[in-house]
């Protein structure tokens, strides 16, 4: 059972949809039992770090992602939710993420070329940086959708896909069990249904 | 590096997609699902549904098969048609819907954009124009295009751009229909003045077409068009195909 935690943040529908096109047993919750008895977790989100990671912890939920996490248990990240599991953001301010993985949320605006539009959207190649396991069946360049203003930096630890937009913009990271997409595997067509797949039946190493 | 994106726009009234032509392995060309499912295996990049229906019943029926398709077909939606209030958005929005696109609403209510930015994010709320010369300027249209509203267009897109549309959907007026291209000088004019992403429409007859749009103007991001799909006479793979070998970057 994978459980994709509702925090209050963003539109689950299509998330879920993709989950159940690629035969992933899902669940919607904001319940730490229910978390705490699911095989893998998603954080999803959308919208502002600060205003996400104020309803992260609202909802008493922080902390039981953090600890289930330390268990060994997968978590992936998608968009926002990816962002939420570096040390912190920069986003409007200076905010604490769940510390899962090294590294922190930068904006684009100033380390982009200005000639490039922000937020970054549309499809763009995924570059292979390492191994993972969500790669299976992937291959090099193939499109993912991506919608964002702002990305991981210092996250060397955890890369292992990255696109380019002016500079290599980590894609897809992964350190042992905690692992994120920047873009939206949900609205990716083939190659993102491919990854979720990857992330539900595959075995993170 | 980012591609162009090629969008077919589906008009749909009464929960059934209006025109077309019958396409091999799709049975029935007017169902939303079926013909967004071959447009989406085709290698679209986004698919925009546009919504025709006036009554309150069509609606409801609308949304209904926007949940159809949103739980079917996996790359970016985006509707439009009969967008007028927060609450509009939000109906589109739990059925899948990615982006909305306004259009009159935003010209009947400019504070709608603003609204609908802060609560659900730039990235999702889409200024669609309807454009058209008089006497040499750029006047926006509303009304499907009938009704000059005396708004000149740069200034109007650029204001709802401030407002927090992330995006934009130039339909040239005078180019629609046409079918010989792209309105190029219409078009340089709004990407000179914003910097969200602008999607070109009305005038598409051709691959060709879409070629010289993306040579001549290298920042327009997308190329939207409705016949000439629905009627078969340009498919998105052979596009797809000419695009790259005229060395621009498409997903295929």
């Amino acid at each position: 059972m994978v459980a994709i935690i509702d925090y209050g943040v963003g539109n689950l529908f299509s998330l879920t949809s993709s989950l159940k096109a690629v035969g992933g047993d899902t669940v919607i919750t904001g319940d730490p039992a229910v978390i705490c008895s699911a095989d893998k977790l998603i954080l999803p989100g959308v919208g502002a770090f600060g205003d996400a990671a104020e309803k992260l912890e609202a909802s008493g939920l922080r902390q039981v992602i953090i600890d289930q996490a330390h268990s060994g248990k997968p978590v992936m990240g998608i968009c926002l939710g990816m962002q939420l599991l570096f040390e912190k953001s920069f986003e409007y301010g200076e905010h604490t993420g769940l510390g899962l993985l090294k590294g922190e949320i930068v904006p684009m605006a100033g380390s982009i070329p200005d000639t490039l539009k922000i937020p970054h959207i549309g499809w763009n190649g995924l570059h292979k940086v390492r191994d993972s396991f969500l790669l299976t069946d992937v291959r090099e360049n193939d499109c993912v959708y991506f919608v964002h203003s702002f990305y991981g930096a210092n996250c060397a630890d955890s890369l292992v896909a990255t696109a380019e937009y002016g500079k290599e913009l980590p894609a897809i990271v992964q350190k042992g069990n905690i692992m994120g997409c920047q873009f939206h595997p949900e609205k990716s067509g083939r190659v993102g249904l491919t990854i979720l797949k990857n992330f539900v039946f595959g075995v993170s190493r | 590096m980012i591609t162009k994106r090629i969008i077919p726009c589906l008009d749909v009234k009464n929960g059934r997609v209006v025109k077309g032509v019958n396409f091999e392995g799709v049975a029935d060309v007017s169902s939303p699902v079926e013909l967004a499912r071959y447009y989406s295996d085709s290698g679209a990049d986004e698919l925009v549904f546009y919504d025709i229906t006036a009554s309150f019943e069509g609606r409801k029926l609308f949304t209904d098969i926007l949940c159809q398709v949103a739980s079917n077909i996996f790359i970016p939606l985006t509707v439009g048609g009969g967008i007028n209030t927060i609450e509009d958005f939000d109906r589109v929005l739990k059925c899948g819907a990615d982006k909305v696109s306004v259009n009159s609403g935003a010209i009947k209510n400019p504070d709608l954009i603003r609204q609908a930015a802060q609560k659900y994010g730039n990235q999702c709320v889409v200024i669609s124009a309807d454009v058209k010369r008089v006497d040499g300027v750029f006047r926006v249209f509303s009304h499907g295009g009938r009704q000059n509203t005396g708004m000149e267009a740069v200034e109007w897109i650029s204001r709802c751009v401030e407002n927090g549309a992330g995006e934009v959907v130039l339909n040239s007026i005078d180019t629609d229909g046409v079918k010989k291209g792209f309105d190029l000088e219409m078009l340089e004019a709004v990407l000179k003045a914003v910097n969200v992403p602008v999607i070109a429409s009305g005038g598409a007859g051709s691959k060709a077409d879409f070629v010289e749009l993306f040579q001549k103007l290298p920042s327009v991001d997308a190329g939207l068009a409705a016949s000439i799909f629905h009627f078969g006479e340009v498919s998105i793979p052979d596009l797809k195909k000419e695009l790259f070998s005229n060395g621009i970057n498409v997903r295929y």
